[in-house]
Parts: C-alpha cells; sequence; structure tokens
C-alpha cells in the first residue's frame, strides 16, 4: 500500500473540514470509550489481567523462536501447513502461488489488517481474482477503494448517507435509508460470494502454540463463513502474535473486546486447527498459516520491542484526542492513532512518516488504557529522538528550540522576555481577551482563538503573592 | 521459503542475544501451565449463563429432557413462521420428530433456515456455548441457517475459559478442527456505530437448555 504519511498535514486539513468525519468520530468516542469505562468499572481484576497480559506477551517475546516453531510442529501435525514470509513480498507470493496451485478464482477475505499492511488485495486483483471483503466495514471501504480508517472500525468515517450511495452504485436501486437495510443488502450479496469462494483468506487474532490453532474474534460471523465454505483456507498473520497455551487465551479474551468495542465478548470467538477431518462434511480442505515478519524481528530486543505486544484491539485510537480530531486516514498508512503513529515509522521509515510522531500531545489517555500496557508516549518521545539524530526535525523547529534554550539558561533574560510577552500579548488580546491572528503562527490561530494572558507571569504572581 | 524460516529465527536469535534455546529451557516453556486471574462471580453458574446469553439478544428456552425438544423446535418454528424443515445434527435425528418435520444431518446450504445443533459446553463467565465441529456438528449449521437452535444441557454448563477448554483436551480425538465460540445473533456496528443484528451469520440464536 502506498504510504501517505507525507501529507499529513494537508490531510488533517481536510479531515478537519469534513463534517461527516466529525459527526463520525464524535458518535465513536461515545460508543467506544464509554462503552469501555462501564465495562471495565465492573471488573475489579482488571487492573491485574492487563498486568498478567503485558507479562504474557513479554514472555512469548522472549522465547518467540521456541513458540514459533512450536505453532509450526502442531499446525503440522494437524493435517496444516506454515509459511515463513520476511516480508510483504514473501507474503504475497506465498498467498499467489497457493490461489494458483488451487486454480482459484473467488477469493473471499475476513479481515486483516496484516493482509492490509502486505499490500494483498491489489496483488491478488493484479492477478486476476476476484477478492471480495466479507467484514461489512471493510466491504464498504472496498467498494469505494479506501483504505481502512480504524483498526476495528474500518469504515468509520462513513455515514449512513454514503453507504447508501455506495450500495446503490455497486448493487443497483432503490437506494436503502436505514441500517437494517443496509445491513440485509450486504448480507445477501456476500452470501452468495461465501459459496463462490475457492479461497478465504483471514488474520488470527491468537496462534496458540500448543494446539496449533489459529484464532478469530468477530461480530459478524463473517471471518466463519469465509473459512468454513472456500475450499482452502489461509492465515495471513505477523509472528508476533504467538501464544503459549489456551490458558493464555482465556486471558486475552477476557481483556480484547471489553478493550475495544466496549463489550463482554464480541459474538464469536473460532479456533482453527487444520483442514477438514475424514467423515466431515464442511470445512476448508486446506489450511494454510502465512507467518508474517515485515520488519517486526527487527523491532525486537530494542527499544520498541514493547510495541510488539499490540493485540490490535484499537483502544488507543478510541481515547486519542488527535485521531478523535483528525480520523485514520490522516496517518497515511494501514495503522491509525498512536500505535499507528509508533509501527509506520518502523515498517515503512523515519523519513516518509515525520509528522506521526510530532502528532501526539503526549497526554497519555493511550497508554492508560492499553490492555496489555504499551509504553505508547514514551516511544512516541523515541521516534523524535531518532528524528533529531538523523536530522529529519525541520530545521525552523530546531532552531526555535536553540533560541529558547539560549534564553532558558540565562534565567534574568528569560524572566524580562516572559514580562514583555506576558504584557504583548494583554494588549493584543484586548477587552475580549482572546488572540484571532496570532502573529507567525496562522496555523494554529487559522482554527482557535488563543486566550491571552492577564498581563503577569507567574513568577510576579507568586511573588506578590508571598508579599 | 526455509529461507525465509531461517532468516527470521536467526533475526529473532540475534536480536534476543542467543542461539536456539538449549533442551531443558525449552522443556521448561512446554511445562508451563499460566495461571491467570479469572473473572470472579458468585452467581450460581447456569443463571449466570442465562442472563449473560439474553443479554445480547439471543434467548433461552428450558426443557426437562430432550424427549422434549421436537415439541420445543415446533414451538420456536410457529413462532417465527417456519417451515417443517431444518438441518438436525446427528446425535439428536433419532428424536421422536413429527411426521411431517423433514430433516438432513447437514451440511447447511444457501438455502437453509433453520439449525438444530448439540453444544459441547456452556461458559458461565460470558454466557456463550461451544461447539466442536465434526461429523456429528458441521460447522456450516452454526453460521449459515437464519434460525439456529442450540442444545445444552444444564450439566454442560462450566465456569470459565479454562474449564472449557479442559474438555476440548480430554477428547480422545483431540481438539476440534474447528471450535465455535458463539455468544448470540450475529451483529455488526460497521454502519455508524449502529449495532445491527444478522449480519451474515444466524439473525436469531436460542438455547434450548435441557435438565433442571
Amino acid at each position: 500500500m502506498k504510504v501517505g504519511s507525507p501529507r499529513f498535514k494537508e490531510k488533517t486539513l481536510v479531515a478537519l473540514a469534513d463534517p461527516n468525519l466529525r459527526q463520525a468520530l464524535g458518535q465513536s468516542r461515545k460508543g467506544f470509550v464509554n462503552g469501555r469505562a462501564a465495562l471495565v468499572a465492573g471488573v475489579p481484576e482488571f487492573e491485574a489481567m492487563r498486568d498478567q497480559a503485558r507479562d504474557v506477551k513479554n514472555h512469548v517475546l522472549a522465547n518467540l523462536d521456541h513458540y514459533l516453531e512450536r505453532f509450526e510442529a502442531s499446525v503440522t501435525a494437524a493435517g496444516g501447513h506454515v509459511h515463513w514470509a520476511a516480508d510483504a513480498e514473501d507474503a504475497r507470493r506465498i498467498v499467489l502461488d497457493i490461489c494458483q496451485r488451487v486454480d482459484a478464482k473467488v477469493v473471499t477475505k475476513g479481515k486483516s489488517m496484516v493482509s492490509e499492511e502486505i499490500g494483498l488485495n491489489e496483488a491478488l486483483e493484479e492477478q486476476g481474482y476476484t477478492v471480495v471483503e466479507t467484514d461489512l466495514g471493510e466491504y464498504i471501504i472496498q467498494l469505494a477503494h479506501e483504505p481502512p480508517s480504524h483498526i476495528i472500525a474500518p469504515a468509520i468515517h462513513k455515514t449512513k448517507a454514503q453507504v447508501a450511495e455506495l450500495f446503490e452504485a455497486a448493487h443497483g436501486g432503490p437506494r436503502k435509508t436505514t441500517v437494517g437495510e443496509l445491513v440485509t443488502e450486504a448480507r445477501l450479496v456476500l452470501r452468495e460470494k461465501y459459496f463462490q469462494a475457492d479461497v478465504g483468506i483471514t488474520g488470527g487474532n491468537y496462534l496458540v502454540a500448543e494446539t496449533g490453532s489459529s484464532i478469530i474474534v468477530t461480530n459478524e460471523g463473517n471471518g466463519d463463513l469465509t473459512q468454513t465454505l472456500a475450499r482452502v483456507h489461509i492465515v495471513t498473520s505477523g509472528i508476533e502474535r504467538i501464544v503459549p497455551t489456551l490458558d493464555d487465551v482465556a486471558l486475552f479474551l477476557r481483556i480484547l473486546a471489553r478493550s475495544a468495542t466496549g463489550q463482554e465478548t464480541e459474538t464469536y470467538t473460532t479456533l482453527s486447527t487444520g483442514p477438514r477431518r475424514p467423515g466431515d462434511v464442511d470445512g476448508p480442505e486446506e489450511y494454510h498459516v502465512v507467518l508474517v515478519d515485515n520488519g517486526r524481528s527487527k523491532m525486537l530486543g530494542g527499544k520498541f520491542q514493547d510495541m510488539l505486544r499490540c493485540i490490535r484491539c484499537g483502544a488507543c485510537m478510541n481515547h486519542c484526542p488527535v485521531y478523535g480530531a483528525v480520523g485514520g486516514h490522516a496517518y497515511g498508512w494501514v495503522y491509525p492513532g498512536p500505535m499507528g503513529a509508533v509501527l509506520t515509522p518502523l515498517f515503512v521509515g523515519l523519513d516518509a512518516t515525520r509528522d506521526l510522531p510530532n502528532a501526539c500531545t503526549l497526554n497519555g489517555r493511550c497508554q492508560s488504557v492499553c490492555p496489555v500496557r504499551i509504553p505508547l508516549p514514551e516511544l512516541l518521545r523515541e521516534l523524535r529522538h531518532r528524528q533529531h539524530e538523523q536530522g529529519l526535525r525541520p530545521p525552523g523547529q530546531t532552531r526555535a528550540i536553540g533560541a529558547w534554550r539560549f534564553v532558558a539558561e540565562r534565567p534574568r533574560l528569560y524572566q524580562f522576555a516572559n514580562r514583555m510577552a506576558a504584557r504583548v500579548l494583554k494588549k493584543m488580546g484586548g477587552s475580549a481577551g482572546r488572540i484571532a491572528n496570532l502573529p507567525g503562527g496562522a496555523a494554529w490561530s487559522g482554527l482557535r482563538d488563543l486566550p491571552a494572558p492577564q498581563g503577569q507571569t507567574f513568577l510576579e504572581l507568586w511573588q506578590a503573592r508571598r508579599k | 521459503m526455509s529461507d525465509a524460516r531461517q532468516t527470521i529465527l536467526g533475526q529473532i536469535r540475534a536480536a534476543l542475544g542467543r542461539g536456539p534455546l538449549p533442551a531443558d529451557a525449552a522443556a521448561a516453556l512446554d511445562a508451563r501451565v499460566p495461571r491467570h486471574t479469572r473473572l470472579g462471580f458468585d452467581d450460581d453458574p447456569i443463571q449466570r449463563f442465562i442472563e449473560k446469553f439474553e443479554s445480547r439478544a439471543g434467548t433461552v428456552a428450558r426443557i426437562a429432557s430432550l424427549a422434549e425438544l421436537p415439541d420445543a423446535v415446533a414451538a420456536y418454528r410457529h413462532r417465527h413462521g417456519l417451515p417443517p424443515r431444518a438441518a438436525v445434527a446427528r446425535p439428536l435425528a433419532g428424536l421422536a420428530w413429527p411426521a411431517d418435520f423433514i430433516h438432513h444431518p447437514g451440511p447447511a446450504g444457501k438455502e437453509e433456515i433453520l439449525s438444530v445443533t448439540p453444544c459441547l459446553a456452556g461458559i458461565a463467565e460470558i454466557g456463550s456455548v461451544m461447539l466442536a465441529a465434526g461429523p456429528d456438528s458441521p460447522t456450516t449449521l452454526n453460521f449459515v441457517p437464519d434460525h439456529h437452535l442450540a442444545v445444552l444441557h444444564t450439566g454442560q454448563i462450566v465456569r470459565h475459559f479454562e474449564d472449557a477448554w479442559a474438555l476440548l483436551r480430554a477428547r480422545p480425538e483431540g481438539i476440534p478442527r474447528t471450535v465455535n465460540i458463539v455468544s448470540g445473533p450475529s451483529r455488526t456496528g460497521d454502519v455508524e456505530l449502529t449495532m445491527q443484528l444478522g449480519a451474515h451469520g444466524p439473525r436469531s440464536v436460542q438455547v434450548i437448555l435441557v435438565g433442571a
């Protein structure tokens, strides 16, 4: 997938001017944030579970080679196949080879962020396969030719009217007006596809070393129909999604839905272990797991290892004020929000993603809700540090910080400058006490007023009170 | 592809600053038994199962014994105006079904409207049923029909996920090809986060709970 991150600023301005997006993001805030808060308040064990989830992930990462080999052995014992993909190109080639070998025509897909990451749809379509996304959100954005804007609610930026328009164009009229009618229409269209599919591709929330099972968690049941009705089931998943045993899975099931959508559980949790067995009347004839590295093993052992704990729940973006204002598309690649602002630079390079680590106020809400306690603000700060080391910070900013430092190291000069600024800004604020046009700060004051200071510095006020 | 395998495992080990784990360390990992915090609850597991399952738009009907199942299915059909045909999983096929009731053991095709299946367990902590795929419980019965009736015995209700895993591990044939943990009817919130039932799987799921 093309990286649009260099155009972050431009994209944020478009996003901020889009009333549909504002409305959609406002709804998501209410739904996800309040839902999570209400549920978590009813689970006194939740904080202990977050600690344990962090510890299990750290344990897996410290022994990742072992658990990957165990998983491979378990899958093979169950009659399945494991494929190793060092990068996105490897992964695409593995899937294309399977599709070609089984003479596939129609490929259905359950939601898989890894398949977005490796650009699988484009590769399949280039080779002439019909690719159908079956998660309703993914289906909507496939019709709109857009990338997902949220990792668990991919079409969160679309309004009902926009979806109705897309469906009318794709399926014919008349245009539907209710959410129920739209869902029924998609149900009927996609039902045909499940039964036509030769290959069904899903992601994997968990890969269980103990049993060789891949697990998906869905509300719609689309992933289940995808993998049950196709002749061949392919799982695309990151190497870090390994979990040692089913008992560890239980722990993650208890925190995932509560963190992600504010549900006690998603509707379906499904374990897949190998292909159809003797006597079975349904199920895939072949079962493949593609283990995708694509930069993950390079994150091990370094400052960004913590990011490999991520379980892709989306809680960080649901709670992020920046994501809440600009939505997912501004981030320009597959993963948006705080987790995306960390992952995107690591996957596609610091140079093309300069704005992402800086699109953060370091308010820490993401870290406070992350079910596996990833220190996201710290990782974003570390990325800024690397930008500085590699000379990727804007020169104007470096000069400004240098100038600030020069002044800050000289207390008398600093206090004098502060006093001057406080008085000048108060004067500019006038009787309203607000500055509508900040000289040299048009980008900032273009969207809101700067509250003017009241004329005295903090130090002056403090000294006056001490007297 | 084995090249990629070596590359990935090599990079992981280099990052971790070690070679392959020695045999005793690997054996210790394989012997690891996690004891994670479970969701605490004092309610009666059967009551909790019913409350939780019904909290997500699922329904629960209770019967005293399996012999009453054909009547329970007929009642459900009448309430929803369904024709007298269904995919009925093999273990339930031998019950005294009405003469006009046409049933087959699966798989469920596109036109299937109703299915009746056994369950392997009910999980009280979240109120979900667990179904194990096999010739006696084809997976399509759980997802393709509009209406799914899942037959669960009260004695099959366990407290936590871990107890349900124990049942999977205890099976002589091992872990089933597919295990479905079903917590209610299919749903989606993908259009304006408005919850809508009947996305791709069943629009309605009823647990028929057998026994006191």
